[in-house]
């Protein structure tokens, strides 16, 4: 069975694993998305989960439907699902770090001092 | 639609399951029947499937009486038991002998589901355990194409694997007109699948909606939750 994060709504994390598989290239541009039917199979949920998860990659541009032929991962989509996921990120994630941050009295000296000390210099990661 | 209007039922002359009940399943789909155990789940499939009669009301089908169990409707209403035993013959034998009364029966959704539960389609009903058995007849079950499908516990006796494997025969299984009825109190095993729930406590539905409209979309679902905050204990 698969596990579940119990404080999102499963559509949504179906959304993300899709978007996950198109990130790792399991599956690529261009490429045919399972059907709604095979995917409820696979994550043993309701149909309708499936298919107001596949509304929501839809209407992020991240696959299409193809009339007959089911859904297809859009040219650009790791793009796109990197950039919304960069977005995410700094402007959920990085502010609840800040204000843990702060909240610990930490400056900004610390972190940076930190991260060095991780390995992350200049540039990337 | 299949309608349950105003039915008392009980099984003692002066004590009834049931008194003046009425609980309507709209949509095809998965609806969910919760309700602590002596709620009379189980009394309710069987008079929905008209193997109990009701003392007044009606169960009906699309305006048919389900009571008077006439072939036509019968083709339409299927019911995996909690427990029942199955005749000692070969399972391609049984299900050639019921595939007729089916129309829209399906050997090709038969061997599917089969193989979703990691069956094979050569085995003898005689020989096989309790949870094999259970997948067995829940195959036939979804191959029969019966517009209803009722399920007393269908979990109940199945191991974590095979569990795995009602989910996702139920998931794949099912065409848009199908109605799935599952009766449980093992609600873990089965909120994920479901569209609609209904949770009857003491003769009354207390819960009666969509799993869209009772979860929202920042919570998970926790179907347990909602029935101890809904039923008397």
């Amino acid at each position: 069975m698969i596990a579940f994060n119990e404080n999102k709504s499963i559509y949504l994390q179906i959304a993300e694993r899709i978007c996950d598989m198109i990130l790792d290239e399991r599956l690529r541009e261009g490429e045919r998305v399972p059907s709604v039917r095979e995917t409820a199979a696979e994550m043993e949920v309701n149909i309708n989960t499936v298919n107001r998860a596949y509304a929501v990659l839809q209407s992020q541009d991240i696959i299409d439907t193809q009339r007959g032929l089911g859904y297809f991962v859009n040219e650009g989509a790791s793009t796109r699902i990197y950039d919304s996921r960069r977005n995410e990120f700094i402007e959920r994630e990085l502010p609840d770090f800040m204000e843990r941050a702060r909240k610990l009295g930490l400056a900004k000296a610390d972190i940076v001092r930190a991260f060095e000390k991780e390995g992350w210099n200049e540039g990337e990661l | 639609m299949l309608e349950i209007k105003n039915i008392t039922f009980g099984y003692a002359p002066n004590r009834n399951v049931f008194q003046d009940f009425t609980l309507t399943f709209g949509c095809p789909g998965v609806y969910g029947l919760l309700g602590k155990n002596g709620t009379g789940k189980s009394t309710l499939l069987y008079l929905i499937m008209g193997l109990l009669r009701p003392k007044s009301g009606v169960v009906s089908l699309d305006g048919k009486d389900t009571s008077l169990r006439e072939a036509s409707l019968l083709a339409d209403l299927f019911i995996v038991p909690e427990d029942y035993s199955l005749p000692k013959v070969r399972l391609e034998d049984y299900v050639n002998a019921i595939a007729p009364l089916y129309p829209k029966f399906s050997m090709d959704r038969l061997s599917k589901s089969l193989n979703v539960f990691d069956m094979s389609t050569d085995v003898s009903l005689g020989e096989l355990s309790m949870g094999q058995s259970k997948k067995a007849y829940m195959a036939i079950a979804l191959a029969t194409g019966s517009r209803i499908l009722l399920m007393d516990e269908p979990t109940n006796g199945l191991d974590i694997p095979s569990k795995s494997q009602f989910r996702k025969a139920i998931a794949a299984g099912l065409d848009e007109n199908q109605t799935v009825i599952i009766s449980t109190h093992q609600v873990k095993d089965v909120e994920l699948l479901l569209d609609h729930v209904a949770i009857i406590d003491r003769n009354r539905v207390v819960v009666n909606d969509k799993m869209d409209s009772l979860f929202s979309d920042n919570e998970s679902i926790d179907l347990e939750r909602l029935f101890l905050n809904n039923v008397t204990h």
